[in-house]
């Protein structure tokens, strides 16, 4: 389990990384907390001829900031840095909910924000958490910058609609404001990926009416973000909500069988945790 | 300080870095890395290695072609056996045929491990696909794929034995019942993979290794004989090893040979440290086997006649021989008096890893096959299962009590002590099993499903056939004690320490341990078995008396005091009852080596002494003494000890993600006299971590193709702290009557239990029948779903 030779790059500048990537584009990988991208090269799983470590980039925040309505994060905000920020949890509770969940903390003291979601695994919590947010990816090259928003950046399982020469230096997201939040997920060990996994975000409508809307972890080739009809707080207590969650399970995600579960199992757990998702970011909701 | 908690010794070097693994020597050595064969089941037509020959920085690419002699032919078969019908084991290079995915095809050897996988990347092996057979049920049927071409059928051995006549208990037994039981595969996995690093020094003919195994002894006979060289030529170190679970017993892996071979050939050191996707691949596995059983009860349950026919999955070679089955078979009556009992096993080839023992070594199976029997038998008669086992198990003055069938060893199965009933009733008191029911309907009303499940055992422990230890004191009071098996974290630097400490009154601080150097004693044969206590135990117990006794003859001389008036203690040998007389160890073990020339105080008073000998007539030594205080001392025992434990676990279902939770587990364990319930406790709740993980974590899943899908600690599921709850431990001891400390072993012992106890759990809260183990969430929620509608 030793990576196959390759280049190895330090820049020091995002305009040496837009040169990197310009001259070797396909055959370059970003190295920024590792934690895929290192394992995935011991395992020869990918042999790319360059690695481009950003780790040296002077002048990078290493805490997300607030920009007007905006948290931005920025390429070398490790996941406990996130986790940690006293912005994120008055901000982005959602945000701290869902990074809670990742893996442990040896593996979130390295790891990136931007980097788990430009690895855009289905099966992580935070390209689920950036959709359920409706953010937006701030991308360059040498030819220029471009943002993103959520559902247009991921295509399919560790797949983003970057061009070879393109990368995210942020991730933008709205703060979340009144909504209330919630995270659950079925892992077979706690800090694992998760058989299923949900984030929710539940938003006060006029006549104490709640839209609830859901993005799920590992329950397809790609997050989605998926909204609920309008409920009243009594929906939520009820059946309404159970036969909305399961209907949407039922038709809009595309679980698949492996040796930990099957597809009729993560739909299973899809529901229940649905349910117990939504009810518990409409509690929270209630609190404001 | 025999009983005391002492603290583990090893734990601050353990814990903050300090240890040292064999991957730490030699950090200059070449590396090595292996091609190993993608198909379960092929011929190799060619091997084309000329890729990785180009490759800078390779020194050597061997194939089978490339060996000669010992190295060339068949690597060992450890443990015969009468039973073993057709015995097989691999080439270290695989000649013709490749019989499992992982079987290993070209050794690359380069300056460092990255160029060595590089060039390995570069060889082409061309295969002829042979057809795999993979599942067990299948691979035993008449007419069945084979597993190695050209084979009549894929049996590896079979035995049989009966105790007392079970079909005319059976033809008179008011109730008969027939139940298949299955376990998966699973494996040892310790954190430390394997490792082997080898130098040769041509001048002296000297091959030193360094070998993360659990009997170095073994490796260093084993490579004396295959190089045809002295065993004074051959020395084996077994460092500080990660964990070994029983995976690190076997003898030999190929590259146990290879890599000392490459050592001699190339004239430089050479290392293989494995990694975690090899362990997967090329470490042996356990655990598979698929269990039948007839038993005939009468109405109180009491058992008339037990019988069990099974088969074992051997993987693709048999290098343990029968080991595993046997020990199920010999250990399966557990604590219950089985009069009428009758096995017989098939060990069977499948083109999958070969399997030997790993931790409990074929007593998970046996237990989960006779609890579970007992359960289901309860149901069926509508008793209480506690009452069924109450009924049957063997009582406290029938020991000694023979089982009636041969013990791993070859000897009679016989139980030396135990009192298994005073073990359950305590359980269920812990346990509170009386007031369980009412719990449990509470429970249901608010629609939660709670189990209690039950399990015991009996593990047969400290079996021979010897240890050794070499005990020495030193100038300055240290007593040094080197015992020949290796230490894979169970506390042989304390517990040792501790016995040794006490037969030589010194402080347990200033006795050092060394295990696993042949060079500090060269006869030994290894951790396995929970046999470390009982064996090596006892003969550093005789090691430190015949050290006491030198002690006490030399301290009689210089004190010119009668023997049996000198004692040992707080470091010293003195007049009993006169303290000022005291002459410090350290001191004493220098005068008693009269030698000249030499610095010190001691040396002085040594050469006086030796004067003063001479000028009476005497000899500085006396017959049979020797120089300083030290002895080496072994240890045989006749027969194994047998340890025992009841375990009881309440549990509950999660409605919404049908995952087990375990509520409580409770666990009452004896294994005799205990040196130390602090590290008692630890092996324990370490087993019942591993148990846990056999019952509900960890399973190794081939496809039917023979691909192991889930070679990667990321879908091999080791249960995390946070998936383990605190057992609740209660001991109980019952010396051994068969050895000196009154010791058995313990170290398997938290494991055996648990996936009988969690199937016997979850079967009483779903109120069905559990009887293939481990179970999975998924498994889970397809019993209480089974429902196709999707939902």
């Amino acid at each position: 389990m030793k990576p196959a030779p390759f280049a190895y790059h330090r820049p020091r500048t995002r305009e040496e990384v837009d040169g990197l990537l310009a001259e070797f584009g396909g055959e370059a990988k970003i190295l920024a907390g590792g934690q895929s991208l290192i394992p995935i090269l011991n395992m020869r799983l990918a042999a790319p001829a360059h690695v481009i470590d950003i780790n040296g980039l002077a002048d990078e925040l290493v805490e997300p900031a607030l920009l007007g309505g905006t948290v931005t994060i920025g390429p070398l905000v490790r996941h406990a840095a996130a986790e940690g920020s006293q912005l994120t949890a008055t901000a982005l509770p959602l945000l701290a909910q869902a990074l809670a969940y990742v893996a442990h903390p040896a593996i979130r003291s390295r790891g990136t924000v931007v980097g788990s979601i430009a690895h855009a695994d289905p099966a992580a919590e935070l390209p689920a958490a950036f959709a359920a947010l409706e953010g937006e990816a701030r991308v360059r090259s040498a030819r220029g910058s471009r943002s993103i928003a959520a559902p247009d950046l991921f295509v399919s399982h560790l797949e983003t609609s970057l061009e070879e020469d393109e990368w995210i230096e942020e991730v933008r997201l709205p703060v979340q404001g009144v909504r209330g939040s919630a995270v659950e997920e079925f892992a077979r060990r706690h800090g694992d990926y998760a058989l299923c996994g949900v984030v929710a975000l539940a938003e006060p409508r006029a006549g104490s009416r709640i839209v609830l809307a859901l993005a799920y972890i590992g329950m397809g080739p790609a997050p989605v973000r998926l909204e609920l009809p309008e409920l009243t707080a009594s929906d939520v207590a009820g059946d309404a909500l159970e036969d909305a969650v399961r209907t949407l399970a039922h038709e809009q995600l595309e679980p698949e069988d492996d040796i930990h579960a099957s597809a009729r199992y993560r739909r299973w757990l899809a529901e229940r945790l649905g349910v117990r998702a939504a009810r518990r970011a409409a509690g929270a909701l209630e609190k404001h | 300080m025999f009983g005391e908690r002492v603290e583990r010794r090893e734990d601050l070097r353990l814990l903050t870095g300090g240890g040292r693994y064999t991957d730490d020597f030699e950090h200059d050595a070449a590396q090595a890395a292996f091609v190993r064969s993608e198909h379960a089941h092929a011929r190799v037509l060619d091997v084309d290695v000329t890729g990785a020959l180009e490759v800078d920085g390779v020194l050597g690419v061997y194939t089978h072609e490339d060996l000669t002699g010992g190295f060339a032919a068949p690597l060992p078969l450890l443990v015969p056996h009468e039973g073993i019908v057709r015995p097989r084991t691999q080439y270290a290079l695989a000649a013709e045929e490749v019989c499992y995915a992982g079987e290993t095809i070209v050794m690359v050897v380069a300056t460092d491990r990255y160029v060595a996988e590089d060039a390995a990347g570069r060889i082409r092996v061309s295969y002829e696909p042979l057809e795999a057979i993979v599942d067990l049920a299948r691979a035993a049927d008449a007419g069945a794929t084979v597993a190695h071409a050209g084979a009549p059928d894929n049996i590896a051995g079979r035995v049989s034995e009966e105790k007392g006549d079970v079909d005319g208990a059976l033809a008179n037994a008011p109730h008969v019942f027939e139940w298949r039981f299955e376990i998966e595969r699973s494996a040892s996995t310790p954190m430390e993979g394997r490792a082997v690093v080898a130098r040769y020094d041509e001048r002296d003919g000297m091959l030193m290794v360094y070998d993360s195994t659990q009997a170095p002894t073994g490796i260093r006979g084993g490579l004396a004989a295959l190089f045809g060289v002295d065993l004074e030529r051959v020395q084996v170190l077994a460092p500080d090893v990660g964990g070994g679970f029983g995976v690190k017993v076997m003898q030999f892996y190929p590259e146990e040979v290879l890599i000392p071979w490459a050592a001699r050939r190339l004239g430089t050191p050479v290392k293989w440290t494995e990694d975690r996707r090899e362990h997967f691949i090329g470490s042996n596995h356990e655990r598979k086997q698929i269990h039948h059983v007839r038993v005939g009860c009468d109405d109180d349950g009491r058992i008339l006649a037990f019988e069990t026919r099974f088969v074992h999955d051997s993987g693709a070679y048999c290098p343990y021989g029968l080991i595993v089955p046997v020990i199920t078979s010999a250990q399966l009556p557990g604590p219950y008096k089985l009069e009428n009992y009758r096995y017989e096993f098939r060990a069977v080839y499948t083109n999958t890893v070969s399997t030997s023992p790993y931790r409990g070594a074929g007593r998970p199976q046996g237990a989960f096959v006779m609890e579970r029997t007992l359960d289901r038998l309860a149901r069926e008669l509508a008793l209480d299962p506690v009452d069924v086992r109450r009924r049957n198990l063997i009582q406290p003055d029938e020991f000694p009590y023979e089982v009636g069938v041969t013990f791993q060893d070859g000897g009679p199965t016989v139980y030396d002590s135990g009192d298994y009933p005073r073990g359950l009733e305590l359980l269920l008191d812990a346990v509170g099993y009386a007031g369980f029911a009412a719990e449990r309907e509470r429970a249901a009303a608010e629609g939660r499903r709670l189990g209690l499940g039950l399990g015991c055992y009996v593990e047969g422990t400290g079996i021979g056939p010897y240890e050794g230890a070499a005990i020495n004191v030193m100038g300055d009071g240290t007593v040094t004690v080197a015992i020949g098996l290796s230490t894979q974290g169970q506390a042989h630097e304390t517990v040792f320490a501790q016995i040794a400490a006490d037969e030589l009154g010194v402080d347990v601080e200033r006795v050092q341990v060394s295990t696993g150097d042949t060079r500090r004693i060269g006869y030994g044969v290894g951790t396995f078995a929970s046999r470390s206590a009982g064996v090596a135990g006892n003969a550093v117990k005789r090691a430190a008396r015949s050290v006491r006794h030198q002690a006490q003859e030399f301290a009689a001389r210089l004190l010119e005091a009668a023997v049996d008036d000198i004692e040992l203690a707080d470091g010293a040998a003195r007049v009993k009852g006169s303290p000022q007389s005291a002459i410090p160890l350290g001191r004493l073990a220098l005068v008693a080596n009269p030698l000249r020339y030499a610095y010190g105080a001691e040396a002085t008073e040594a050469a006086v002494f030796a004067r003063k000998a001479y000028s009476s007539g005497e000899a500085p030594l006396h017959e049979d003494a020797t120089p300083g205080l030290n002895a080496v001392e072994y240890y045989s025992p006749r027969s194994g000890v047998f340890g025992f434990g009841m375990h009881a676990a309440i549990v509950e279902i999660d409605p919404d993600t049908c995952n087990l939770l375990v509520r409580r587990y409770v666990i009452v364990h004896d294994c005799g006299r205990v040196i130390n319930p602090l590290v008692v406790d630890g092996q324990v709740q370490g087993g019942f971590a591993q148990g846990l993980g056999g019952a509900f974590f960890e399973r190794i899943v081939y496809d039917d193709t023979g691909q192991i899908q889930n070679a990667s600690f990321m879908d091999f599921l080791i249960p995390y702290a946070t998936e383990v709850p605190a057992p609740e431990l209660h001991h109980t001891e019952t010396p051994s009557p068969s050895n000196e400390l009154g010791v058995k072993g313990v170290g398997e012992a938290g494991a055996i239990a648990v996936p009988a106890v969690i199937a016997n759990a979850v079967a009483d809260a779903l109120e069905r029948p559990i009887d293939s183990m481990p179970l999975s969430p998924l498994q889970l929620f397809d019993m209480l779903h089974p429902d196709g509608n999707g939902r």
